[in-house]
C-alpha cells in the first residue's frame, strides 16, 4: 500500500482525491455509494450569503464527452447551512470544506467569517469567478487586482486552509493565480468550467436559459491539464487540479503535472462510486512504479 | 432538509449494479422494451422510480439515460425498460443483446403515491409515458384495486403493452389519427364523463400533463404527474433537472420525479 496521504497548508488528507463543489451536493447525496471517509476532502455545493433560487431551467446541455450548466449558485444561503446542513455532515470523518461564492466583496468576507467558526469546516475554496455586479459584471476572477482584492479581504478573517478556485476564462491564469498567492491563498485549484454554448437548431434557439453555461467533463482535460502544468511552475503554494478528470489515468496525469490533489466533478454524475475508484488506481499506479508515496509523484513530469 | 409527503422512499437504498440484459424486443419502429437481471435478487423498487442507464461506446453520449421502471417481474428477477429511441444513447440502447451487461444506478425517486384509500384510480399515459403506469397498474391490483387507464399516442402503432394493461385493468385509448379508441386526445375522451375517479396518476408529454392536471383540478381529484425535466446525476447533486414549484426550484430526481399538482407553478 503507497502512503496517498496529501497535506495543502494545514488540510490533512486521507488521499490526494477530492470532489468538485456542486458536483458531489453535500456528501450524504453519496453515500449509499462510497464510504465518505475514503475520500480525500468533500467540496460542498457553492454557498452564498443570501439565499439563491439560481437561473431558470433548461440549466443543462450535454455536448460531445462533456456538458454545460447553468446552474447559477442555487442554495439556501450560509445561515441556513450553519443551521440545518451543517449539524447533518460535521461528523462525517473526512475533511468537508465549503465553496464559498458571493457577487460583491463583503458577501465573501461575511460568509467567509462564519464559516471560519465551525469547527468542523477546516478549509474554504473561494469561488471568485462569479460575476461581480459591483463592478459592471465583470469577475473577481478575471483580474489579478480583484483577485487582489477579494483574496486579501477574506484573509483577514479566516484563519483556516483558503484555498482559491480559478476561472480558465483568462488570457494568463499564472496572473491570477499569483494574485491569489500575494493575496495569502493557501493553495489554487483550477480549473473552473469553461465558458460555453449550446444551441438547438431545429429550434433555432440557445438550449440554456441563460444562453451560455460552464462547460466540463472529460472534453475540457486537456485544457485543464495544460493550464494546472502552467501555474503550478508559477506558484510556490500547492496546486488542486480539477477539469475532466474521469479515471485514476486522467488523475495521475494532473498530479504529474504538477497537482498536489485532484478534485473530480462531473464524472460522480456517471459514475457515483468513482472518487474511491480513483484513489485506488493512484494506490496501485505507485505501487506499479515502485513509488512509496504520492507527495513524490507531484510535478514528476519529464519535460 | 426537505421531504416529501412519501418520505419513506427517502430512505430506499440506492445501488448501482451490473445488470444482464436477457431479452430486447423492438415493439416498433421506435420502441424497444429491455428486460435486465442479476445476480442476485433486484432491490425493492416503486411504480414511478426511475433508473439511469449508463451507454458504452458512444462518444456522443456522455451522460447516463434516465429511464422509468416499466415493470418488475419478482419471479422472474427481472426489470423492465420501455425505450423509445429519440438520440444516440436510446439508439445504443435499442441495440443491446442478450447477455450485454448494463451498468444501471437504480432505485432514483420517489415514486407514485397509492398509500392513500383510493377507490376508483385514473391512470393516464401518453406514448413512452404509459411506461411507469404498468407498474402502477399491478401494484394496485396487488392492493385489491383495478384501476382504469387512459392511454393516448399519435397512432395505434405507438400504443404498447395493451395485452398487459387489459390484464390489470379497465383498458380506454386515444389516438390523434383515429387509428384506435376515440380520436383525439386523452382529455377528449367520453371516459371522463362516464365515470366518476377520485385519483389521477399521469404520465406523458407535458402538455398532456397539464391538460389532465387542469382536468383534475376543475373536478378537484387528487392529481398526480411525473416529469421529465433533462437530468444528469440524478441524486441530488447537480441541480439542473429541477422545476419551479411553490417551494421554489426543487431536484425533479430527488424531490420527484412525481408531484402532487398542487406543489407545482402550472397555469392550470
Amino acid at each position: 500500500m503507497a502512503d496517498l496521504r496529501t497535506d495543502i497548508c494545514g488540510l490533512h488528507m486521507c488521499n490526494p482525491v477530492m470532489t468538485a463543489s456542486g458536483t458531489f451536493g453535500y456528501g450524504t447525496e453519496f453515500q449509499d455509494f462510497v464510504d465518505l471517509e475514503e475520500i480525500g476532502g468533500i467540496i460542498v455545493k457553492g454557498t452564498t450569503l443570501a439565499h439563491r433560487e439560481g437561473n431558470p431551467y433548461p440549466r443543462m446541455a450535454e455536448t460531445p464527452m462533456g456538458m454545460l450548466n447553468a446552474v447559477g449558485l442555487q442554495n439556501k444561503g450560509v445561515h441556513y447551512f450553519v443551521d440545518h446542513i451543517y449539524p447533518t455532515i460535521k461528523d462525517i470523518n473526512t475533511n468537508m470544506i465549503v465553496n464559498v461564492s458571493g457577487s460583491a466583496v463583503e458577501d465573501y468576507v461575511e460568509t467567509a467569517a462564519i464559516i471560519n467558526d465551525l469547527d468542523k469546516i477546516p478549509a474554504i475554496e473561494l469561488n471568485i469567478s462569479c460575476p461581480n455586479v459591483k463592478k459592471g459584471g465583470m469577475s473577481f476572477g478575471v483580474n489579478p487586482r480583484a483577485t487582489d482584492e477579494v483574496v486579501s479581504a477574506v484573509r483577514n478573517v479566516y484563519k483556516k486552509t483558503l484555498i482559491v478556485k480559478l476561472s480558465p476564462n483568462v488570457t494568463d491564469i499564472t496572473e491570477i493565480a499569483k494574485a491569489a498567492e500575494g493575496a495569502g491563498a493557501d493553495s489554487v485549484s483550477l480549473i473552473n468550467t469553461l465558458l460555453g454554448m449550446a444551441i438547438d437548431a431545429e429550434k433555432m434557439r440557445p438550449i440554456l436559459s441563460t444562453v451560455t453555461g460552464g462547460m466540463s467533463g472529460a472534453a475540457v482535460k486537456p485544457i485543464a491539464l495544460r493550464m494546472v502544468w502552467q501555474v503550478s511552475k508559477a506558484v510556490n503554494i500547492p496546486v488542486i487540479g480539477l477539469g475532466g478528470i474521469m479515471n485514476w489515468k486522467d488523475a495521475v496525469e494532473f498530479i504529474l503535472a504538477g497537482a498536489s490533489a485532484i478534485q473530480i466533478g462531473t464524472a460522480n454524475f456517471i459514475d457515483p462510486a468513482i472518487t474511491v475508484k480513483v484513489a485506488q488506481g493512484i494506490n496501485d499506479y505507485l505501487e506499479r512504479h515502485s513509488i512509496s508515496s504520492v507527495k513524490d509523484l507531484v510535478g514528476r513530469l519529464e519535460v | 432538509m426537505h421531504k416529501n409527503e412519501f418520505t419513506q422512499l427517502y430512505f430506499m437504498k440506492k445501488h448501482i449494479l451490473d445488470l444482464v440484459v436477457t431479452q430486447n424486443d423492438r415493439l416498433h419502429d421506435n420502441y424497444v422494451l429491455i428486460k435486465m437481471t442479476h445476480s442476485d435478487k433486484l432491490p425493492d423498487m416503486l411504480p414511478g422510480q426511475f433508473a439511469e442507464i449508463r451507454v458504452d461506446n458512444s462518444t456522443t453520449t456522455f451522460l447516463r439515460r434516465p429511464i422509468s421502471i416499466n415493470y418488475v417481474d419478482i419471479e422472474a428477477n427481472e426489470v423492465w425498460f420501455l425505450v423509445q429511441v429519440i438520440g444516440d444513447g436510446t439508439r445504443m440502447m435499442s441495440t443491446l443483446k442478450k447477455g450485454d451487461v448494463v451498468n444501471v444506478v437504480l432505485p432514483l425517486g420517489n415514486g407514485f403515491n397509492y398509500e392513500d384509500e383510493i377507490a376508483e384510480p385514473l391512470l393516464v399515459g401518453g406514448g413512452v409515458g404509459t411506461a411507469p403506469m404498468l407498474m402502477l397498474g399491478a401494484e394496485l391490483n396487488k392492493r385489491g384495486i383495478r384501476p382504469t387507464f387512459l392511454l393516448g399516442a399519435r397512432s395505434s402503432k405507438d400504443l404498447l403493452q395493451l395485452d398487459l394493461f387489459r390484464e390489470l385493468g379497465d383498458l380506454y385509448v386515444t389516438t390523434e389519427d383515429g387509428t384506435m379508441g376515440e380520436k383525439g386526445y386523452v382529455t377528449q375522451h367520453s371516459i371522463l364523463n362516464d365515470k366518476i375517479f377520485d385519483k389521477i396518476f399521469c404520465c406523458g408529454p407535458k402538455p398532456m400533463m397539464v391538460a389532465v392536471a387542469k382536468y383534475a383540478k376543475s373536478k378537484e381529484i387528487s392529481c398526480e404527474v411525473s416529469l421529465e425535466n433533462m437530468m444528469a446525476c440524478g441524486v441530488g447533486a447537480c441541480l439542473c433537472c429541477v422545476e419551479n414549484t411553490k417551494e421554489g426550484h426543487l431536484c425533479v430526481c430527488t424531490e420527484g420525479p412525481v408531484f402532487n399538482i398542487d406543489r407545482l407553478l402550472w397555469q392550470i
